[in-house]
């Protein structure tokens, strides 16, 4: 046994660095399929805008590029935190572990609370698809297809986001425990893989769903 | 390198501002009209914003060789999803036979 902490080491791995790597890898395969999930959901949008511009950025024009782009800070201060967190495992600092993961989560939490207040305003403006869906100006229905992309990938995000919240108290019992440190911190590191990946998928969402629309005046 | 390679800390705070200023960026560009210039402004920006994201807080850079291979395949396997199913509706109205595509609204 080349290492001392061998109760972390599960029986069927050589060591401690194998076992890491195999699970890295596990993760990395499950992150390449919610790639392509989402590649789906991309490739709707692309399609659907490449046949009407003119209503994408009308509807873009809608949405508030201020939460939007506030969203954006939030998400990306909290892949930070995430890293630290990983760090701090890394380096045995176990309070600073759990500090970086209430972080994390409370970033998360702020995330979740804006997109309701930006979802209720929808609401307010008759912006969901069906029956009571109503645009002011020019493309006028022609813009419900722009929302309901908006809200199916907006939303398939935003639920991400609460199953990663869910996962990450898992990890930070785990973390208050005392589980992780230098020799074993696998979960924490792939849960960080999960929590940066959503933070990629909002770096795409948040200019094509929220700039496009930035030069949009009103015309047909 | 194993997999315990432990990323100095003002890395991460370099990458942070690197994403800040590249969102700074990307929202400033939105509100100047550069044509059909402004889509290619806005998915390079996300595309190198992602890639630092990968690269240093996924740890890519600092992985064995295995992890960059696999995620370069998921990016392939995402290649193939919009190459085939663009080539498909760029190539509908070659054959002259009519509308490629009809309205996805009905008027």
């Amino acid at each position: 046994m080349p290492h001392a902490h061998s109760s972390a080491l599960a029986h069927q791995f050589d060591s401690l660095e194998q076992q890491k790597e195999s699970a890295t890898l596990g993760m990395w395969f499950f992150l390449v399929q919610e790639v392509l999930f989402f590649g789906g959901l991309f490739l709707t949008y692309m399609l659907y805008r490449w046949r009407d511009p003119t209503a994408f950025a009308a509807g873009s024009h809608e949405l508030d590029i201020l939460l939007g782009g506030f969203n954006t800070v939030v998400l990306i201060a909290s892949s930070l935190t995430m890293a630290m967190a990983v760090h701090s495992a890394q380096t045995d600092e176990r309070k600073k572990l759990v500090g970086y993961l209430v972080a994390t989560g409370s970033l998360g939490i702020v995330f979740l609370i804006v997109k309701y207040f930006e979802y209720s305003a929808k609401w307010h403006h008759h912006l969901i698809p069906g029956a009571n869906f109503h645009f002011e100006g020019v493309v006028g229905g022609r813009a419900e297809l722009f929302f309901s992309l908006y809200f199916a990938m907006t939303g398939m995000h935003a639920l991400h986001m609460v199953i990663g919240v869910a996962v990450l108290l898992w990890i930070l019992k785990r973390a208050r425990a005392g589980e992780f440190g230098s020799h074993y911190y696998n979960p924490v590191e792939c849960f960080g893989l999960y929590w940066h990946f959503v933070d990629i998928v909002w770096i795409f969402l948040f200019p094509m769903l929220y700039l496009i629309g930035r030069h949009y005046h009103g015309g047909a | 390198m194993s997999g315990h390679h432990v990323v100095p800390v003002k890395i991460y705070l370099a990458i942070f501002g690197a994403l800040m200023a590249f969102t700074a960026i990307t929202v400033a560009v939105a509100f100047v009209d550069l044509g059909p210039l402004n889509n290619v402004v806005m998915l390079a920006i996300a595309v190198v914003k992602a890639t630092l994201v990968v690269l240093f807080f996924m740890h890519v850079k600092y992985s064995t060789r295995l992890i960059p291979l696999v995620a370069a395949v998921g990016f392939m396997w995402l290649l193939i999803l919009f190459g085939l199913t663009m080539s498909d509706y760029l190539s509908r109205g070659w054959l002259g036979a009519g509308a490629p595509w009809p309205a996805p609204w009905s008027n």
